[in-house]
């Protein structure tokens, strides 16, 4: 478990991260959700026990990382930002290395390094000198050297950052199936990925929190929650036509798609398709929006309601 | 103990699969070969000793010492991997005495390298040997000093050149305490206990006692402290600042 309590880091007269306070149980994907410099990193730094909180602290396990760094650091696995390594060593040298400095049992360093490895399909590059690897690869190195000690909590800081889809996928797998009863905080930026692997969510901008919740109800907040859009001929007409439902509260015309917006707990779709199938419309497209999460991330950052 | 030597092993590890240790090796053989043989007239001086050899180590070290030390943490913050550094379980005391004790290593390995110095002058005549000895003791001592103001310079910066030049200028100013040059700054106003710290500050009088083959007491702990009071500021240093 992580506690964090009252965690503050200014730099000058900077707020990098403002009074932030919250606790992550096992099981639990978060994911700290902000734009660039809204704190997610440092707070990364400072649970990991790299940077020192200016008060406050965080709990690892019930152990303090500003009193206890290193106990504290033990119980971590932590990808930092950019996946650093040593360049010049090959990918099992490295490994060997954060093994023994995992404080993995002697006699157990090389079939740890040997099952990260294979883990994360590093078998065909093991002998390879990082610096002359690809950066998905390199990531995977980063990955893997974090995850080496089967820690119980991994922090990992933007993991999927630059990487191609086929490797963003790969990583978000790797990151479902570390998840089960495991703590992880991902930090990033793109919303899909929290869709993709988090249960919670929190958004953090100029070091505050400003919300947590899970991804659904997040979701849920967007004023598209339960909104119907269509694609329709004569799309003007149908629109005041459908402005005349009892359930729809407004309609939005935006590129050649309707966007009916619910009013109150009615069922819109099926007041909608019973409509369009009694006008006989000509539909090309109909569906039944979830919510729009870089809606709701853009309402709650930019300090609007979230409509 | 275990952090430390596994750091020492992953830096030394480092030197051998770069260039870095291959050219600090030749350049420093071919250096003291060349200060010797020319400018210490070790053949035309007609004594078997080693004194033309390390008269010029102080010189050497001034600006070799630095080149090895001024990627210790310059890099580790160029690259962000001071931060896989410290979030792995072990203390910066540790990590900051695994790299130096890597560097002070391998230039031991340098000074063996030049043993063959000591096969040489035993060949042509019959040296004191004790004086030798004691002389390669005090240049590996002195460049443990060296090395530790380089790595505490080092800590101050991503940059390695900026790294490198305050390691040069700090280094110069610790090896020439004792002379003139130095000691002027001070003469006049300052009272006769400072510029007597002054001048038993200087790496230069160090040596060149021990190189004498008296291996006094106080020479070795002046080394001691040297090395460790660098060290403690190295270690300060990073914990103040290590993100930037």
């Amino acid at each position: 478990m992580i506690e964090v309590k009252s965690l503050c880091k200014t730099y000058g007269a900077i707020k990098a991260v403002d009074d932030l306070s919250f606790t992550v149980e096992d099981g639990q994907v978060l994911g700290f959700l902000g734009p660039n410099g809204a704190g997610k990193s440092t707070t990364m730094k400072m649970i990991t026990g790299f940077l020192t909180p200016t008060s406050g602290t965080a709990l690892i396990d019930g152990i303090d990382v500003v009193e206890n760094s290193v106990a504290a650091r033990a119980r971590i696995g932590y990808l930092p930002e950019g996946a650093p390594s040593y360049g010049e060593m090959t990918v099992r040298q490295f490994l060997t290395f954060v093994a023994r400095a995992r404080l993995i049992e002697k006699n157990e360093v090389t079939e740890s390094v040997s099952r990260v490895i294979k883990k994360l399909n590093l078998a065909e590059v093991r002998h390879q000198v990082i610096d002359t690897l690809s950066k998905g690869f390199k990531r995977r190195v980063g990955l893997a050297q974090a995850i080496i000690h089967d820690p119980q909590i991994l922090i990992l800081d933007e993991p999927t950052d630059g990487l191609d889809p086929n490797q963003k996928r790969e990583v978000r797998g790797l990151i479902r199936d570390m998840s089960k009863d495991k703590i992880i905080i991902i930090s990033t930026h793109i919303l899909e990925e929290v869709q993709a692997v988090c249960n919670r969510v929190m958004i953090i901008a100029h070091g505050k929190l400003l919300a947590d919740d899970t991804p659904q109800d997040l979701i849920a907040r967007s004023r598209y929650h339960n909104a119907v859009s269509l694609v329709v001929k004569s799309a003007e007409k149908v629109a005041s036509a459908l402005s005349e439902l009892p359930e729809v509260a407004r309609v939005e015309l935006n590129e050649g798609e309707l966007t009916l917006f619910p009013a109150g707990e009615g069922d819109l779709f099926g007041a909608v398709t019973a409509e369009i199938r009694e006008n006989a419309w000509q539909v090309t497209s109909l569906r039944l929006e979830a919510g729009r999460l870089d809606q709701v991330f853009h309402s709650i950052t930019q300090g609007g309601a979230s409509t | 103990m275990n952090a430390i030597i596994n750091v020492m092993r992953r830096e030394l590890n480092g030197y051998f699969a770069t260039p870095v240790a291959y050219v600090f090796l030749i350049i420093f053989l071919v250096m003291t070969g060349i200060f010797t043989f020319y400018l210490g007239n070790f053949y035309e001086r007609g004594y078997a000793d080693l004194d033309p050899f390390f008269r010029f180590h102080p010189w050497l070290y001034l600006f070799l010492v630095p080149a090895i030390s001024m990627r210790l943490w310059a890099e580790e913050r160029r690259l962000g991997t001071i931060e896989l550094l410290f979030t792995l379980p072990m203390t910066t005391i540790q990590a900051v005495l695994g790299k130096f004790l890597a560097a002070w290593v391998f230039i031991g390995l340098a000074l063996l390298l030049t043993l063959t110095m000591w096969i040489t002058v035993n060949y042509l005549g019959d040296p004191d040997n004790g004086v030798i000895l004691a002389a390669y003791i005090g240049s590996w001592l002195m460049a443990g000093g060296f090395l530790a103001i380089g790595s505490c310079m080092s800590a101050l910066t991503r940059n390695q050149v900026v790294a490198f030049i305050l390691s040069v200028v700090v280094c110069f100013l610790f090896l020439l305490s004792g002379l003139p040059m130095v000691m002027n700054v001070f003469t006049g106003w300052a009272p006769q206990s400072v510029l007597d710290g002054v001048a038993s500050m200087s790496f230069l009088k160090h040596f060149s006692d021990i190189s004498k083959g008296v291996i006094d007491l106080r020479d070795l702990v002046y080394f001691v402290l040297m090395i460790g009071f660098w060290l403690l500021a190295n270690v300060l240093i990073l914990d103040m600042k290590k993100a930037d």
